[in-house]
C-alpha cells in the first residue's frame, strides 16, 4: 500500500534576506539586480534531509523542540511551501490545522465566514450547506452564528475555525499545536473527533508538545532536532529518548546557571573577605537569612568549601533527577588550620524560595567535628520525594553558635522531573485504596 | 504555468464568494450600506459638475457638457487606480491565508481587480442618469463596444495587478512608487482633457504610447461622443496587448509565488 504521505530527502532553506534591508525597487532596477537581490544572502536551513513516511490510516506524530523544523515539515506537507531540495508526496485530500480561522474576515458574520473558510479549504457552497449545522454544532456557537466574528472571544474564534476545517472531511489531517485552543471538554471533542478519524481510516500527521498525547495516540512517532530526523518508532521509544535529550539540555542548563551563580558569589565573597564581612556579604547568622533567598556567599573562609557535586544513583554527577530518585550532596572542604568546632549544613528551597528543607549535622545531635586540611562530607537522600520543579540548595560550614566559615546560599540548582503532574512541593510515598463500590472506566484514548 | 491558469478557472467559486465578502464587509456597520456605491460617484459628479459649471467654466468646444464627459473617463479610472493600490496591499494584507493555509495567492489580487469592477458597475447607472438628464443620448450601436471596453480594462488591470502586488511582497516600497505613479498617469491620460486637444495632438505619439488612454478614448466615444466610434483599432490592438501582458505578468506571479509564503 502506498503510504499517505512520504518525504524524501527533504531540505527547507530558508533565505534570510539580512543584506536586503535597506534594498529598494529603485536601487534593485538602478543597479540591474532584482534577480540578484531575489537570491538569499544568508541561508538558514530548516529540515536536512529529512525522509519519512506516514501509512495510510495512521496516527504519526511529531516532536522537537522550539525551532527544530516541525512546522516547517508540515508546512512542506501540506504544500504552503515547496521544499528546496527532495520531493514531498502527499496521497489525499489535506486538510491543514496549522493557524485556525486564518482568513476569517472580523466584519461578516461566522455564517458567512464559515461558507468563504469552507470555500478556501477545498469545499462546495452545498457540501459546506450540508455539514454547515454540524459545523456550528460542533463549535457550539449556534446563539452567535450571526454575529460578526470581530465580536467572537479568541476561543470562539479558534472553535469555529477548527470546526470548519475538521469539517472539510480530510484523507490526510495536519494538526499544528491546535489542541490548546478550547476549555478541556472542546479538548476532549477534538480528540474525539480525531479518534473517530482514526476508526475510519483517516491519516493524522499530528505536531505537538504534549508527549502524553503522542504516546496515548500515535501509532509511530518522530522526534526532529534542528532540521534533523533523530528517531523514528514506536512513540513510547522516540518519547524517551527526546526527554532523555531535554534533561540532557536542562542538565547543561543547570550546569551554565549554577556556574554563573558561583562566579556571582566569588566576586561579592572576594569583596567580603576583606575585612568588611556582614556589611556586604552577608548577616553573620546566617538563621536571620533563612528564608530570604538571595543568592550568595559569605564567611570567613577558615573552612571553606571548594566544590560541591551532586550526585545520581550511580554516583554520578548530575543535576535532573527524577522523583523518587536517590540523590546526594558531596561537599569537600579545606581547613585553613585544624579546626573542631566545624557543623555541616544543608538546606533545600524551591524555585519560590521556600525551604523545603534544613538541617545540619548539629541540629542531629552530633558533635562538632575536627578537621585538619581536605575533607569530604556527603549529605545522601535516599528518595527524593519533591514534585517537579527546579530546586536550589544552600550549603554552609559553620561554627556550633552560627558563626559561618563558609556559606553557600541558593548557589546550586538542580531539577526535579517527573511524569505526574502533581502539585505542591513534598510527594509522599502514597497509594489510594478504594471500597468495591467505586469503580473506574477504562481510561479514555 | 498553464496549469495554473487553468486552476484559476476552478478558483472561480472562491473568488466570487471573497469579492462578496469583500463588498459585504467595505459597507458593514454603516447606515446607508450598499447605497455608497452609488452615492460616491453621485457626488463626485455634482461636484464637477458645480465646479466646472459655475466656479471655473471650461467653455473648450466639443466637451460639452464638460462634467459629463469628464466623469466618462473618471469612473473608469477609479476603478483601475483602486484596484492597482488594493492589489498592491492584497499578498501582504492576505498574508495569514498564504502562510498557514494552502491558497492560490493570485485570487487575491485578482479579487480587488473584481470588487472594484462591482463599484465601477454601481456607478454607471449615475452615468445613464445624468445622460438622460443632460439629454445628451450616447449612438445606441457605439454601446456594442461598451462590453469589449470593460473586458480589455479587465485584462489589463489584472495583469498590472498581479505585477503590482507580487512586486510588493518583497519590494514594499512599491505601494509607495504606485501611489505617485497613478496620480502622475491620471494627469498623462486625456481624461480631464480631450484627446482633440492641440497641445495633445502635437505630443499625440506619447499619448499613444499610454494604454489607459485608448481606454479613456474608448469610454468618451462610446458614452459621451455621438457618433460611429473610430477608436475600435486602438482598443482591440490594446486588447490584444492585454492578454499578452496578462500572460506575461502571470508568469511572474508563478515565479515568484514559492517565495510569498516565506516574505510577505
Amino acid at each position: 500500500m502506498t503510504p499517505a504521505i512520504e518525504l524524501t530527502n527533504v531540505s527547507k532553506v530558508y533565505r534570510r534576506y539580512s543584506g536586503r534591508q535597506f534594498a529598494t525597487l529603485k536601487s534593485a532596477l538602478l543597479q540591474r539586480s532584482i534577480l540578484r537581490d531575489l537570491q538569499p544572502s544568508e541561508t538558514f536551513p530548516a529540515l536536512t534531509d529529512v525522509s519519512f513516511s506516514v501509512p495510510k490510516g495512521s496516527t504519526y506524530g511529531v516532536i522537537g523542540r522550539n525551532g527544530s523544523g516541525k512546522s516547517s515539515a508540515l508546512k512542506l506537507v501540506a504544500g504552503i511551501t515547496k521544499p528546496t531540495s527532495g520531493t514531498v508526496r502527499v496521497d489525499g485530500r489535506i486538510s491543514a490545522l496549522i493557524e485556525l480561522g486564518a482568513g476569517f474576515h472580523p466584519e461578516i458574520s461566522g455564517r458567512e465566514n464559515v461558507f468563504i473558510n469552507g470555500i478556501m479549504l477545498g469545499l462546495s457552497k452545498r457540501e459546506i450547506q450540508d455539514r454547515f449545522d454540524d459545523i456550528v454544532d460542533f463549535a457550539e456557537l449556534r446563539e452567535f452564528i450571526d454575529a460578526p466574528v470581530k465580536t467572537y472571544s479568541s476561543g470562539m474564534y479558534m472553535r469555529l475555525g477548527f470546526a470548519v476545517a475538521i469539517h472539510v472531511d480530510p484523507d490526510v489531517l495536519l494538526v499544528d499545536e491546535v489542541l490548546a485552543v478550547g476549555d478541556e471538554g472542546f479538548t476532549h471533542k477534538c480528540l474525539d473527533k480525531f479518534s473517530e478519524f482514526r476508526r475510519r481510516g483517516k491519516t493524522i500527521l499530528l505536531v505537538t508538545h504534549s508527549l502524553n498525547l503522542v504516546e496515548r495516540f500515535c501509532d509511530e512517532a518522530l522526534w526532529i532536532d534542528q532540521g534533523h530526523v533523530q528517531t523514528v518508532g514506536d512513540p513510547k521509544r522516540v518519547v524517551n529518548a527526546y526527554l532523555t535529550a531535554v534533561e540532557e539540555n536542562e542538565e547543561q542548563l543547570m550546569i551554565a546557571t549554577t556556574a554563573k551563580a558561583l562566579e556571582q558569589a566569588g566576586q561579592e565573597g572576594q569583596e567580603g573577605r576583606d575585612g568588611s564581612e556582614g556589611k556586604k556579604g552577608g548577616p553573620v547568622d546566617p538563621t536571620d537569612n533563612m528564608f530570604r533567598a538571595t543568592e550568595g556567599r559569605w564567611g570567613s573562609r577558615e573552612i571553606e568549601i571548594t566544590d560541591v557535586t551532586l550526585l545520581d544513583a550511580n554516583g554520578q554527577p548530575s543535576h535532573v533527577f527524577h522523583t523518587g530518585d536517590p540523590l546526594a550532596i558531596r561537599l569537600k572542604v579545606r581547613a585553613q588550620q585544624p579546626n573542631d568546632d566545624c557543623v555541616f549544613g544543608i538546606g533545600l528551597f524551591n524555585a519560590e524560595g521556600v525551604c523545603c528543607y534544613g538541617t545540619n549535622t548539629y541540629i542531629e545531635e552530633m558533635q562538632p567535628a575536627a578537621l585538619a586540611g581536605d575533607g569530604e562530607a556527603t549529605f545522601a537522600i535516599d528518595a527524593l520525594d519533591l514534585v517537579e520543579g527546579t530546586y536550589k540548595i544552600d550549603v554552609a560550614v559553620h561554627k556550633r553558635d552560627g558563626y559561618p566559615y563558609d556559606y553557600h546560599r541558593l548557589l546550586y540548582t538542580f531539577r526535579v522531573k517527573s511524569r505526574t503532574h502533581d502539585v505542591g512541593i513534598y510527594r509522599p510515598r502514597h497509594s489510594w485504596k478504594f471500597s468495591a463500590s467505586v469503580r473506574f472506566p477504562a481510561t479514555r484514548g | 504555468m498553464f496549469s495554473n491558469l487553468k486552476s484559476l478557472i476552478r478558483y472561480r467559486g472562491l473568488i466570487t464568494s471573497l469579492v462578496a465578502r469583500e463588498l459585504k464587509a467595505r459597507y458593514r456597520g454603516s447606515v446607508l450600506g450598499f447605497v455608497w456605491s452609488f452615492i460616491n460617484p453621485l457626488l463626485l459628479l455634482l461636484i464637477y459638475s458645480f465646479v466646472f459649471t459655475w466656479v471655473l467654466p471650461n467653455p473648450t468646444p466639443g466637451i460639452q457638457p464638460y462634467a459629463l464627459f469628464m466623469f466618462c473617463g473618471i469612473l473608469p479610472w477609479t476603478w483601475f487606480a483602486a484596484s492597482l493600490s488594493e492589489a498592491a496591499n492584497s499578498l501582504i494584507a492576505g498574508g495569514n491565508l498564504i502562510k498557514k493555509v494552502l491558497f492560490p495567492a493570485e485570487v487575491l489580487p485578482i479579487v480587488s481587480v473584481l470588487t472594484n469592477m462591482v463599484h465601477f458597475f454601481l456607478g454607471l447607472p449615475i452615468l445613464i442618469a445624468f445622460l438622460i438628464i443632460y439629454r445628451h443620448p450616447p449612438d445606441a450601436w457605439d454601446l456594442i463596444w461598451f462590453p469589449v471596453a470593460v473586458v480589455v480594462q479587465l485584462v489589463f488591470t489584472c495583469a498590472l495587478a498581479l505585477l503590482v502586488s507580487a512586486l510588493a511582497v518583497h519590494f514594499r516600497d512599491v505601494r509607495d512608487i504606485l501611489a505617485n505613479v497613478l496620480t502622475l498617469w491620471f494627469f498623462a491620460t486625456p481624461i480631464i482633457y480631450p484627446m482633440s486637444l492641440e497641445t495633445v495632438q502635437r505630443y499625440k505619439w506619447i499619448f499613444n504610447a499610454n494604454p489607459f488612454t485608448h481606454l479613456a478614448v474608448s469610454y468618451q466615444e462610446i458614452l459621451f461622443y455621438y457618433g460611429p466610434i473610430g477608436h475600435w483599432r486602438w482598443l482591440s490592438a490594446l486588447g490584444a496587448l492585454s492578454v499578452l501582458l496578462f500572460l506575461a505578468c502571470y508568469w511572474l506571479f508563478d515565479r515568484l509565488r514559492d517565495s510569498f509564503a516565506e516574505a510577505v
